[in-house]
């Protein structure tokens, strides 16, 4: 089975829409929090909507996804609850995690979202693993690990695609190259400067996609998922998408990049192409997009009202989740 | 030794970054890597030069100065270039290599404890692993479980290498000054919560040592003994004036150095206040903190009027909330109630 956009049905497709509109709206809410003094951390995911929308439009709940320290946008893609996400960055016990991992943790096994994580490349690994519980469980779920462009440099990437490759395992190693880990341009640290090139090392696809189509990550993503799906094995995707705000809360991009490169990606934003997108196929109105659009705004307003609400953890809970049982 | 015309007030961050510019300097040998050292690598041309200067600004400025070829931005790949110092060390050059965060070892462990612990005595003595690694540690900014261990008890577990844990910037001055001269493999424990502090006895210009595997007594007293390590050690010098608000004398040993272990300073302060608290930031279990117990328990245990006390964080990973992080961390009133029921 081959996935092509003509596969894309309205109600995907609005969904996408939805979906990324909401990561947006959450992220700069997380934003004015961060500014606020409130949380402390964040890596924001504006700019690199699409690259988990477009991939976890394939997914069901009982496939799984693994992040990184900037994973907010994946957890909404795979359907992680708003209000536990932002009650999670206020620190509080209603949280995805009671308020014990924060903004760089963030996971709900019932949607699927096996965890951000903050050691890069930590998480690649674990995603082999978990696709190969599926395999020898016999389920046909699929696992997809998100990571940057400079985690493609640890070990852990090459070691993973190599066991992947050789047990035909039902991963997707979805690189979303945003062209910086931390100040460091993927041209000084990537050899090659490609990463799906590696792919072939490992004798599995290796893709490049312009992670900011909703529509190309999507078919691209498609294609991979029945792979793993159908038991052929694993592949290797490199969104090429950009980090429209700093690495981090504090950190100045001019200060190794250029406005006109910034300018350049805003140009080719993955919320504003797919709004484009909707139109001219007829498939939703301007008044429809800004409905959607209000409805997100008003999902993460409600979001911040039930952290507001929440209790903070009680004191025992420095101590519990520790281990399961412990004499 | 140190003269005092010469005392300056830096933050720990500072003084730091003037040891590193004055051992390149001085020495040719000495090279720096590490993730975002500089930043924007490979971008001069474009005017971009040094965006970071490291992820704590601690190697700002030496870049413009030394150049790229001995500072040198890494990719994200710990195992590479952690092993890489290694190999370099043995064979001419002093490398100062930035492990951003402790927790991150795991990635490079193989090169930390099977290769720069072990190639000298392994190698019959004939080969030297002088390289210096330093690593963020602590918790107090809500950075979660991974980002804000402390960890150095467990470098302290494998011979051969050496760990010290700077507590002001004149401490960490001298400790940086002397792990780049030491022929050893040394690792270099900078807490999170001292970066800014400007506190301490203040920073002399010229270049000197603060001798590896030697406490200080940061304060002296009578009545009991409070060692810190670190950023424990500013906690203790709190509670030391809380103490002496009650009418107590609080001694307070800065410990310093992890590995080697400076038993003398500690069993002698032991045997003259014949009370110790001993205050920790690293997991408790198997941990310097009990390594310092032990040693009291074992060899100064006729002198002592209450058994050793530990202050630590209770056996837990590090929580990001607000709410929980601050139960983990040994506080000022936390080792004040711990001296206030040895001195009853
Ligand atoms: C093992 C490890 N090394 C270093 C870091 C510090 N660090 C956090 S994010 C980051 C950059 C990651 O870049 P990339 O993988 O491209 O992801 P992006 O931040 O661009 O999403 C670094 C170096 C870390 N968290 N873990």
């Amino acid at each position: 089975m081959v996935t092509s956009t003509s596969d894309l049905t309205t109600d995907k497709a609005l969904w996408m829409f939805e979906t990324m509109m909401t990561i947006r709206r959450f992220e700069e809410q997380a934003r004015r929090e961060a500014d606020a003094g409130r949380l402390r951390g964040l890596h924001s995911s504006i700019g690199q909507e699409a690259v988990p929308t477009g991939v976890c439009a394939h997914l069901r709940d009982d496939d799984y996804v693994l992040g990184t320290h900037r994973s907010h946008h994946h957890c909404i893609a795979k359907g992680v609850d708003l209000n536990e996400m932002m009650a999670e960055l206020l620190g509080k016990a209603t949280g995805t995690n009671k308020g014990k991992g924060g903004t760089m943790h963030i996971a709900d096994v019932n949607k699927g979202m096996l965890g951000a994580n903050g050691v890069v490349g930590s998480n690649i690994p674990v995603a082999a693993g978990v696709a190969l519980s599926a395999k020898v469980q016999g389920r046909d779920s699929v696992s997809v690990v998100f990571f940057g462009d400079g985690a493609a440099n640890q070990g852990s990437l090459h070691e993973s695609m190599n066991l992947a490759a050789i047990w035909k395992l039902p991963v997707l190693f979805v690189c979303e190259n945003n062209r910086y880990a931390e100040s460091t341009p993927v041209e000084y640290a990537v050899a090659g400067t490609s990463v799906a090139n590696r792919a072939e090392g490992y004798a599995m696809p290796g893709v490049t996609v312009d992670g900011q189509s909703a529509l190309d990550m999507f078919e691209v993503a498609g294609e991979a998922v029945a792979r793993a799906r159908e038991g052929r094995g694993p592949t290797l995707i490199e969104a090429q998408t950009y980090r429209y705000m700093g690495h981090f809360g504090a950190d100045d991009p001019l200060s190794y990049r250029t406005a006109e490169e910034e300018q350049y990606y805003k140009d080719r934003d993955c919320i504003e192409r797919m709004k484009a997108h909707l139109i001219e196929t007829g498939a939703a109105s301007q008044e429809d997009l800004d409905g959607i659009d209000a409805r997100a705004t008003e999902a993460v307003a409600a979001a911040v009202r039930f952290a507001d609400e929440s209790p903070y953890p009680q004191p025992e809970e420095l101590t519990t989740d520790v281990y399961v049982s412990y004499p | 030794m140190v003269t005092e015309s010469a005392v300056r007030r830096l933050t720990y961050i500072q003084a730091a970054n003037e040891a590193v510019h004055q051992l390149m300097e001085s020495d040719p040998r000495v090279i720096v890597m590490g993730e975002d050292v500089a930043g924007a690598a490979g971008r001069e041309d474009q005017g971009f030069i040094d965006a970071w200067g490291g992820p704590l600004r601690l190697t700002k400025g030496l870049i413009q100065r030394f150049g790229p070829e001995r500072v040198r931005d890494t990719p994200i790949s710990e195992a590479g270039f952690v092993g890489a110092g290694v190999g370099a060390a043995a064979t001419g050059l002093r490398p100062l290599v930035d492990l951003m965060y402790a927790g991150f070892y795991g990635v490079c462990a193989d090169q930390i404890t099977n290769n720069a612990a072990k190639i000298h005595y392994m190698f019959g003595g004939k080969v030297s692993v002088p390289l210096t690694i330093m690593t963020n540690i602590g918790a107090g900014v809500n950075s979660a479980a991974q980002h804000s261990e402390s960890l150095y008890s467990l470098f302290a577990h494998f011979p051969g290498l050496k760990c010290v844990v700077p507590s002001d910037p004149f401490t960490a001055k001298g400790l940086y000054i002397s792990a780049l001269r030491d022929d050893d493999p040394v690792l270099i424990f900078n807490h999170k919560m001292l970066m800014g502090l400007r506190a301490g006895p203040g920073v002399p210009e010229e270049m000197y040592e603060v001798p590896i595997g030697r406490a200080s007594v940061a304060r002296e007293g009578a009545d009991v003994t409070l060692t810190g390590i670190g950023y424990t050690t500013q906690v203790c010098l709190q509670a030391a004036d809380d103490l002496a608000a009650s009418g107590y004398s609080a001694e307070v040993v800065d410990l310093l150095s992890v590995s080697p272990m400076d038993e003398e300073t500690i069993l002698e302060s032991v045997k003259k206040t014949r009370k110790i608290v001993i205050v920790d930031e690293d997991y408790p279990r198997c941990s310097f903190a009990s390594d310092v117990s032990a040693l009291v328990a074992e060899q100064a245990f006729d002198y002592l009027d209450a058994p050793p006390v530990r202050v630590t964080p209770p056996h837990t990973s590090v929580p990001y909330s607000t709410a929980l992080e601050p139960l983990f961390m040994p506080s000022r009133e936390g080792v004040v109630e711990a001296a206030a029921a040895v001195l009853e």
